[in-house]
């Protein structure tokens, strides 16, 4: 997996700055910042966040330090992953004469602790990536494993960790305050009485079945039946107990759906909401797609249903995909929100702090960013049979059309026998005469 | 082209239309009667196979081996439905979240238009309770479900054990690409549309109301609804026929076909098992009972199983049912378990929705089956024969027209207008016995000691029969009654509606409208005012609709070798016109409107031939 993804930036470096600069720069220890995040989540599964930042021209770990874990056995054997890659600037001193390129590689992946754990939700290092922790990267600066221990509901500690974490980090992280135990692997200490560093957490006593839910999150669907028209619905939870705030929503929907825009209804509690910025750009047929732009009230505690209608058009038959009956996919609409937190957020100083915090941005004290992305859809389209019934179909259908026109027009056409006209060459060649002439023809 | 071109030809082949059309009728009838009966000589039926290539071989190794889990599910499922006296809502959601599904419940309410005395219920409250396993590292646009009715009583606990067992043990696998549902569907057809209509946020059969926020899991692929009551089953029978006779795709079947096939297991469709040998009398008569059984249930219009309203969406469903007789080989949960593994997770493999193989089919055993191009010209020769008669008469009346436009009997030829009163009263009276069953049920039971079920019933059976009584008042309607003309035209009339009626009905529902046009087609052919008029009538009565339904009972009861008596069958058919009624307006099925607006009308017409004066 490492070994993957260090092939694949070495490949990129080789195209942004040419062969010669690959690795030219000597390593140096200082290069490299490696964390793993280790956090429960609410439905039990449980999720790690692996980041390795590094000067660009550093070499990238292999096989020590945190990467021992990254078997790709165990990281497919999960739920949900992600990874991710950042290549930005950064000025090598304070006058900020050179520039030195960061690197940042992120890997997520949420372990599904039923089908590993046996339907047990405790879980350990060794349990998730069938390895232990047995030393740091030998290149790395920092090295360090975080756990998230935040109590939950404000009760007494639910969560036991061990081996016993020399030091706790807090943070507040997206309007919540998170208790992190903190592993530094550089430390000596870590690894004095036992070979190896195998976190392991339990659950004192078992879950309640109430999940806290998110302060904003969304659903959409689509609704209706057959293959006419059909309906998009989003549904967007703003479950903040007492703050309304705005939420941009982006969606871009494809010309296939021909979407209705009178039929644009934003409901809340029963009342219409009125958006208060609507951008509309219309699809043009095979050229754009809709684009549906909304900044959008949500009250306290409320669900919003936004609905629109769609038809669905009739493509041509070589734009099909070539497994039609699938259906087709239409992206998932993009929610963008200031949620207001409920505890005030300091200003960190981010080289200081651990670098997960990164991945959650906070714009100012009361509030953070959030982005989220709902579920992409699947429409079926009219589809015709591809098949040999179907060209047999069309093949009828012609025969049947062509038949019953001539067929109609016999059957309705009532027949004279009319004799044949005697003399028609003479009379003909006398009309000719007679028009040159300007005289009437027989 | 060159026949209809020259004008001898064409008046040779009225004339012999016109001469010939009795035998011809009467031929192209037998015909359609024949080839229908030929349907299930084994050479005509091929052997089914599978279409679908992701589905192409059923080469998966089952590892289900939790029966014992799933008995244990059952019974203790069984305890806390006996303690809840009902479904037991909290039990099921803190059974299927400690298997690590997202759990969701819907309370659903309905009131139905009259009470239900079969099922003894009127005003419906119930809960769907639902988890979703979700496919891992997938995005939710794809599902399957596997539902399980929740009946009162001591039926049906096995099937939520086994539920409840193949959710562990899928919960713990890796390879899911799509997610899945675990339904468990509460007062039948009823939760299954609740489900269904709010699943899919549309209210088709209006008043459903359902309340809570519902966890979707993206377009349902496939559906297979599962009925089990014993710990052990000897077969499985298999029902396909949903609402308005919609069926599955034939790869659904196939592929629970392919699986039994692999495990060994005895699966049977109407409740027949496949014969080995097809060249003796004996098995042309099983195959026969077999179809027409199909036949029947399909033109019912009634949906065999809890899968029949998955139809509509789109959703193949068929509907899976253990039965436990007294053979001697008996199978336990754990082989059932690997059957609907197996089938699982081909289904799961699919890429596309099942649209590879047959959608209109007719089954003489689960191993043969006749296509639509098969079937259909059985039901063209009867609608030949209307044709035939149609433009019998519509050649006569070209002839007469031809002949006497200089006769002076221009005040005894009704014209076309003449003919709309009939029409509009046919049609009124057909709206009459659409409406007023269910709106006058009040009034009924006001007036008479009958309670609101039997009233609808009554209602409707007596509209019908008056309906026969129309005939005496529209003569006073008609100005220029008396000539042969006037009834011809009426008949010609009949006979179109009639033929486009049956028509467009065997497109959608083929075995509906074959059993119409085989009882309908010969009276209405053969019916006018000036024959046997007393063998006519008889001949009419037999072939109205009413009829059909109550001779179909009768069939329907000989082909299950349980024979009723006429006691017996009166109540069935009362019960069946109940039924039609209450599936018409709770799930929106059609042959009850068909028969009532289209049918009943077109025969009154006839009626109205018979005694012209």
């Amino acid at each position: 997996m490492a070994a993957a993804a260090a092939a694949l930036l070495l490949l990129l470096l080789a195209a942004a700055a040419g062969p010669g600069r690959v690795g030219a720069g000597r390593a140096r220890r200082d290069a490299l910042r490696e964390e793993l995040l280790l956090s429960p989540l609410p439905a039990g599964d449980v999720a790690a966040t692996f980041q390795f930042r590094t000067r660009w021209d550093a070499d990238l770990p292999r096989g020590a330090g945190l990467a021992v874990l990254l078997k790709a056995e165990r990281l497919f054997h999960s739920s949900y992953h992600s990874q991710a890659v950042h290549i930005r600037p950064i000025c090598r001193d304070a006058s900020c004469l050179a520039v030195s390129w960061e690197l940042r590689q992120t890997l997520t992946v949420v372990f599904d602790t039923f089908s590993s754990g046996q339907g047990k939700k405790d879980w350990s290092l060794f349990k998730m990536f069938s390895r232990t922790l047995t030393d740091a990267c030998p290149l790395a600066s920092q090295s360090k494993v975080y756990v998230d221990i935040s109590p939950k509901n404000k009760e007494k500690e639910l969560l036991e960790v061990t081996p016993a974490p020399a030091s706790v980090y807090e943070a507040i992280v997206q309007g919540d305050k998170r208790t992190y135990a903190v592993y530094d692997l550089l430390s000596p200490s870590l690894f004095n009485t036992s070979r190896s560093l195998n976190v392991q957490l339990k659950w004192k006593r078992p879950q309640d079945t109430e999940l806290p839910t998110p302060v904003l999150h969304a659903q959409r669907y689509v609704s209706g039946y057959g293959l006419q028209t059909g309906e998009i619905s989003t549904l967007i939870y703003n479950t903040h107990p007492y703050r309304a705030f705005p939420v941009m929503l982006l969606e871009t929907v494809p010309w296939y759906l021909r979407l209705y825009v009178h039929t644009l209804t934003i409901i809340t509690k029963g009342k219409e909401n009125k958006p208060s910025y609507i951008h509309y750009q219309p699809a043009q047929d095979r050229r754009r797609p809709h684009l549906l732009e909304m900044l959008i009230q949500l009250p306290a505690n409320s669900v919003t249903k936004i609905t629109i209608q769609f038809e669905r058009a009739l493509l041509k038959w070589t734009e099909y995909t070539p497994d039609p009956n699938h259906g087709f996919y239409v992206s998932s609409s993009v929610l963008s929100a200031l949620v207001p937190s409920v505890i005030a957020m300091k200003d960190v100083d981010v080289e200081q702090s651990p670098l997960f915090t990164s991945l959650f941005p906070s714009s100012d004290g009361s509030s953070y960013f959030v982005r989220l992305y709902t579920e992409p859809l699947l429409v079926n389209l009219p589809t015709p049979d591809f098949s040999m019934p179907y060209n047999v179909i069309c093949l009828t259908c012609t025969v049947v059309a062509v038949c019953y026109g001539s067929f109609y027009n016999l059957l309705t056409r009532t027949f004279h026998v009319e004799e044949p006209s005697r003399g028609g060459l003479a009379k003909r060649l006398a009309n000719i005469i007679r028009k040159f002439r300007g005289v009437p023809p027989l | 082209m060159g026949l209809l071109s020259d004008p001898h030809c064409r008046r040779a082949l009225s004339r012999l239309v016109l001469r010939l059309n009795t035998p011809l009728c009467a031929l192209s009838y037998v015909m359609g009667l024949g080839w229908f009966l030929a349907l299930a000589f084994q050479p005509l039926a091929p052997r089914t196979y599978m279409s679908e290539n992701a589905m192409g071989s059923t080469m998966v190794e089952e590892q289900f081996l939790f029966g014992e889990r799933a008995l244990s599910y059952a019974r203790e499922f069984a305890g806390h439905k006996k303690k809840a006296g009902g479904m037991p809502v909290a039990w099921l959601e803190k059974t299927m979240w400690s298997l690590g599904l997202e759990v969701h419940r819907q309370p659903f309410a309905r009131t139905l238009p009259f009470p239900d005395e079969t099922r003894e219920r009127y005003m419906v409250k119930g809960t769907n309770v639902y988890g979703i396993l979700r496919a891992p590292r997938a995005a939710s646009t794809e599902s399957l479900v596997l539902s399980v009715p929740c009946t009162e009583g001591p039926h049906n606990n096995q099937a939520v054990g086994l539920m409840l067992a193949l959710a562990a043990y899928f919960r713990g696998q890796i390879y899911w690409a799509k997610d899945i549902i675990f339904l468990v569907n509460e007062h039948d057809l009823l939760g299954m549309e609740a489900w269904l209509e709010a699943y899919h946020d549309v209210n088709v059969t209006g008043e459903v109301r359902s309340s809570g926020t519902l966890g979707r899991a993206g377009a349902i692929q496939a559906a297979i609804s599962l009925e089990l009551s014993s710990d052990v089953v000897t077969s499985f029978d298999v029902a396909v026929e949903g609402l308005n006779g919609q069926l599955p795709n034939l790869d659904l079947l196939n592929l629970f076909h392919a699986f039994c096939q692999k495990n060994g297991l005895l699966c049977t469709i109407q409740g027949k098992l496949p014969r080995s040998d097809w060249d003796s009398l004996p098995a042309y008569a099983h195959s026969l009972q077999t179809l027409l059984l199909m036949v029947l249930a399909q033109a019912s219009g009634r949906p065999r199983g809890d899968h029949g309203l998955f139809l509509r969406y789109r959703i193949e469903a068929i509907t899976l049912r253990g039965i436990n007789s007294f053979r001697q080989y008996k199978y336990d949960m754990t082989t059932v378990g690997k059957t609907l593994e197996g089938m699982f997770r081909k289904l799961n493999n699919l890429l596309e929705r099942l649209h590879q193989s047959y959608f209109f089919y007719l089954l003489p055993s689960l191993s043969r089956f006749v296509s639509i191009g098969i079937y259909m010209p059985a039901f063209g020769f009867l609608l030949l024969v209307l044709i035939l008669k149609i433009s019998f008469l519509g050649g006569r009346e070209a002839g007469e027209g031809q002949a006497a436009p200089s006769g002076p009997g221009m005040d005894s030829r009704p014209g076309l207008l003449a003919l709309v009163p009939p029409l509009l009263i046919c049609q009124a009276a057909g709206l009459a016995l659409y409406c007023l069953p269910v709106l006058g049920q009040r009034v009924a039971t006001q007036h008479f000691p009958v309670s609101e079920a039997e009233a609808v019933v009554l209602t409707a059976i007596a509209i019908y029969v008056a309906g026969m009584a129309l005939p005496h008042s529209t003569h006073r309607v008609l100005a220029g009654a008396g000539s042969d003309r006037g009834w011809m035209t009426l008949k010609l009339l009949a006979l179109l509606y009639l033929a486009l009626q049956l028509g467009c009905l065997a497109l959608l529902n083929f075995s509906l409208g074959f059993l119409l046009a085989a009882t309908m087609v010969p009276a209405a052919a053969a019916v006018q005012p000036n024959g046997p008029r007393v063998l006519l009538a008889v001949l009419l009565v037999l072939a109205t609709p009413a009829a059909t339904l109550l001779l179909g009972i009768f069939l329907q009861r000989e082909l299950v070798e349980a024979p009723a008596a006429a006691g017996e069958g009166w109540q069935l058919f009362l019960a069946a016109v109940g039924e039609g009624l209450l599936q018409h307006h709770l799930y929106g099925a059609l042959p009850f409107p068909f028969l009532a607006l289209c049918a009943y009308p077109a025969w009154l017409l006839l009626w109205n031939v018979l005694f012209w004066k």
